[in-house]
Formats: C-alpha cells, structure tokens, sequence
C-alpha cells in the first residue's frame, strides 16, 4: 500500500508541475518563446497573492480574484512593450532578455521582501485529508490543486480549438505571416498569450504558495520542473503537458521512497531518459 | 474611365542590398483585372508583398481608393481592403477547412461574401467544412485559399500563382469561377506563369523584366512577338 500512496501522491504533486508547465507551453505554442523567467514570475506571483493577503486579510483562494487579472495585465504589458520586441528569426534574443528579466525578478523580490521565506496560509485546507484507502490519505490542498490543473488545462484545451482567440492563436503559431494577411495583429496575439500565460502562473504562484514555503530564489526550480514537464509530456500538446507533471512528480515520488535524498534527481533521470528516447516528448503534437 | 483603385508611383523595394523592384509606376481601375507577367525572379510576387504591406517599400507611393497605404502594415491594408490570396496557398495546417475560411472575415467589412457564399461557390468544401486544411488536394486548398480571400470583402484581391502546382483541369475549373470571384465591381491583380491564360483572363497586363515594366496596356493592343520580346528581353 506504500507504493499505491506514493504514486497517489506523485499524481497529485504532479498537478502542480502541470501548473507550472501549463503556461510555458502555451507560450511556446503560439510564439517559440522560451521564457527563462518563468518560474520567477511564478514566485513574483506568490509575493503579490502574500501583499495582498496581508492588506485584505482574504483566503489564498480568494486573492486569485485580484491577483489573476494582475498578473493578466502584467502580462500582456510585458509582451507587447518589451518580449515583441526581441521576436525573430535569430532565437537568441528573447532568451537572453528573458534571463535578464528573471535576474530582475530575483533582485527585485530580495530587495522588497528580503531573503526570509514566506507561506501562504490556508488554514485547515493545509493540513485536511480523507483516506481513500486503508494507508492511503488524500489531502483537500493537494487534490485541490490536482482538480484545478486539470480545470485549467482543460479551460486552455478549450480556448485553443473553440474560441476566436484560440483560433488566432493556431493559425499564428502555424504561419505568423500569413496570419497577418487575415487581419490579425501578431503582436496582439502574442501579448494575450503571454496574458493567459500569466493568468496560469498566477494560479501556480498562489498554490506553490499554500502548499511550501518561498522566497526569492525558488523560482529557477519551478522553471526545470515546468521545463521537465513539457518536455516529457511533448512540445506544444496541453494534456501531454499535465501528463508530463504526473510523470515527473510520480518519478519524484518513488525516488523519494526509495531514498529521500533522490527525489529530484529520479525525476531529472526521467526527464533525460525521455530525452533521449523520444525527443518531442511522449505526446506531441500532431500537426502538419 | 473609372477612377483608379490602386496607383503606385516610382515604387523600389529591396531584398537586403539586392534591389527586386526598380521605380514601378502603374495603375489599376475599378472593377478591372490586372494581369502581371514575367520570367522567375522579375518582382511580380515582390510587388503583390509590396501592395498588401508584408514587404516594406524603399521609396515611392501607393495610394488604394485615394488613401496612400505604402507606410501601413499588412494587417491594417487587409482592414483596408487588400485582400492576398499568396502563392502556395499557405493555408493554416492546425486550422480545419471552415476555420481557416472564417479567419478570412477576420475583418468584417460589408459586401457579398460570407461562408454561405463561399460554399455556394465551392460546394466541395461544405462537404470538407470539419477535415485539417492539409488534408485536401491541391486543388480544394486553391479554393479554400480563394474563399479565405474573399471572406474579407476585398475591393481589390492579389491572386499570386493561382495555377501553381495545379492539375490543368482543376486550373481550368477555377479559371472559369473567375468572372464570379471578380464580380460584384471586386478588382484584381492576377500574377500567372501561364502567359495565355494570364493575358486571356486580363483587361489590362504588365510585363515585368528584372523589376521594371518592359511593357503594358491592353493584351489586345500587341502581338505574341510583341510581348514575347518583353517577357524575354531578347
């Protein structure tokens, strides 16, 4: 039954890294943008849901309602004045202004909100479970956050193939410049991806939040596990990315039984073995 | 005569340093197909990147209905008007048939064209409305291209190599859609390796050599020689 618990656990841990990941491969989708300051955005997030909890007094949960059009707004700003702007041919660009950004973002919560750590509190949320099985408990938080992953992810599914946005989104992910000749503002599209992007971070930020600790310098480690997770799960495929985060927090999971010191380095040896057996990932995208 | 829809004046554009099209100046008329012919590499889809802003012109104008247009981008002249169906087709490939026809009408402007009206035009792909757009034959993506034009209500539509890659009997079935396409007072630039079908089809051509108009006028107003010798220059 240890096992049978591990496993639960890992699929619901890897919800979360499905969060993480979720925004990174919608961005890439639509605009080949790696986004190295992912998982910085990811923390700032966190910080903000912290500032405004301590102004309001709200719940975690109930602080997405500011929080998730901020960081909307965040984003799209971010694109349209500054990442269109490193856009082309040459791949170099966004990725250095990008680390860049995330260099900011580090100093920048160091000098506002020093090195200290910070939690989100969500009360008994935290700490409540049921047992599914005999030796096998399930936390509210963590399935919370499993459901929501697969809400989001879903919603994402949806926007992409039934809405106009969506399908704005493929046909410049497919031919930015024939995109154009239909109209389409290719630095608008861009910068509403990267304000959905945004939206999921801060989804992400606030359930990193509940459920660890943080602080300033935690965010290039959710950047390699968001990495991770699309990479396993397949380049530009939502539901291979959430397959992905299972994968990696189940890996994780059974590393950590089998030695706690392996946890993270069983996922990164899963993370290199799909690698270098399928490349694209275990689900990519089937497209022309 | 009728006022000109699209004039252009002393038009250069570059590719990086080398200069594809050399002070063109012409003008197209409401209502009236304007055929360009010319060798490979004489700057015919060069200029149709030029009117529909996806190549930005080095100097001269181009005014569409009176309004110069030479320093907007493509997205703001298909608002305009402009409509490109480009060589290749280069329909989206994750988009299906119907999707990729309504990001056509993207822009909504009045007129006669709705996706009814493009079924009615190419029955096949109401039957193909939910397949991937790179499922079709060459010959349906020719039409879905078309169609996605057309979804726009263009005043003025660029047909780059609308035979390109075509078996001839399709290229004959779209070839005789044209007067449908091109009525309703729509105008048109046609660019067409077939010179026959390309002068056939025109009220007006220009033939293009290494990026300058070596002739133009009516087809009728010249002989085979004639226009030979300015396709060739020799």
């Amino acid at each position: 039954m240890t096992w049978v618990n591990t496993i639960i656990q890992g699929i619901l841990v890897g919800g979360l890294y499905a969060l993480f990941a979720a925004g990174l491969s919608l961005i890439f989708g639509v605009m080949r943008l790696v986004n190295i300051a992912h998982g910085d955005l990811i923390v700032a997030m966190a910080y903000l849901a912290w500032v405004i909890i301590q102004v309001t007094g709200m719940h975690p949960l109930l602080s997405l309602i500011l929080v998730i059009p901020i960081a909307m707004g965040c984003g799209f700003a971010l694109q349209y004045g500054i990442l269109n702007r490193t856009l082309g041919k040459d791949i170099l660009p966004p990725l250095l202004v990008t680390f860049g950004l995330s260099v900011i973002i580090q100093n920048g919560l160091l000098e506002l909100f020093t090195v200290d750590s910070r939690k989100l509190n969500a009360g008994t949320l935290e700490t409540g479970s049921f047992p599914l099985l005999p030796g096998v408990d399930i936390g509210y938080l963590p399935l919370l956050q499993f459901l929501v992953a697969v809400g989001v992810i879903a919603g994402l599914q949806y926007l992409f193939y039934n809405t106009a946005l969506g399908r704005a989104f493929r046909a410049t992910s497919d031919d930015a410049e024939a995109a154009l000749l239909m109209g389409l503002d290719k630095r608008k599209v861009y910068a509403w991806s990267m304000a959905l992007c945004l939206g999921v971070v801060a989804i992400a930020g606030v359930f990193l939040g509940m459920r660890a600790n943080f602080d300033p310098a935690v965010g290039p480690g959710r950047l390699i596990f968001g990495f991770e997770a699309v990479i396993i799960g397949g380049l530009g495929n939502l539901w291979g990315t959430l397959a992905g985060g299972i994968i990696l927090g189940v890996a994780q999971g059974i590393g950590a039984q089998i030695n706690p010191g392996w946890q993270v380095l069983t996922g990164h040896l899963v993370f290199l073995i799909v690698l270098a057996v399928r490349p694209r990932g275990l689900f990519p995208r089937m497209d022309g | 005569m009728s006022e000109a829809i699209l004039s252009v004046e002393n038009l250069e554009a570059w590719y990086g340093d080398a200069k594809v099209l050399h002070g063109l100046s012409f003008s197209l008329r409401h209502g009236e197909i304007l055929s360009l012919i010319g060798a490979n590499g004489a700057g015919k889809s060069t200029l149709l990147k030029c009117v529909c802003g996806l190549l930005p012109r080095k100097t001269g104008t181009i005014r569409f209905k009176g309004e110069a247009i030479h320093a907007l981008v493509a997205n703001d002249i298909v608002a305009k008007g402009i409509a490109l169906v480009p060589e290749g087709r280069r329909l989206f490939p994750s988009l299906s048939v119907e999707e990729n026809l309504v990001l056509g009408g993207q822009v909504t402007r009045p007129g006669p064209w709705n996706i009814e009206a493009v079924y009615n035009l190419f029955p096949i792909l109401k039957e193909k409305r939910n397949a991937p757009s790179t499922s079709l034959s060459g010959g349906q993506q020719q039409m879905v291209a078309i169609g996605r034009g057309l979804m726009s209500n263009p005043d003025l539509i660029l047909l780059d190599e609308l035979s390109l890659g075509l078996a001839p009997i399709v290229i004959k079935d779209i070839y005789a859609l044209l007067p449908r396409i091109v009525g309703n007072g729509l105008s048109a630039i046609l660019v067409e390796q077939d010179v026959t079908r390309a002068l056939d089809t025109a009220d007006h051509f220009l033939c293009l050599q290494e990026g300058r108009i070596s002739l133009e006028g009516a087809p009728k107003a010249f002989t085979r020689d004639q226009i030979s010798v300015a396709y060739f220059g020799m």
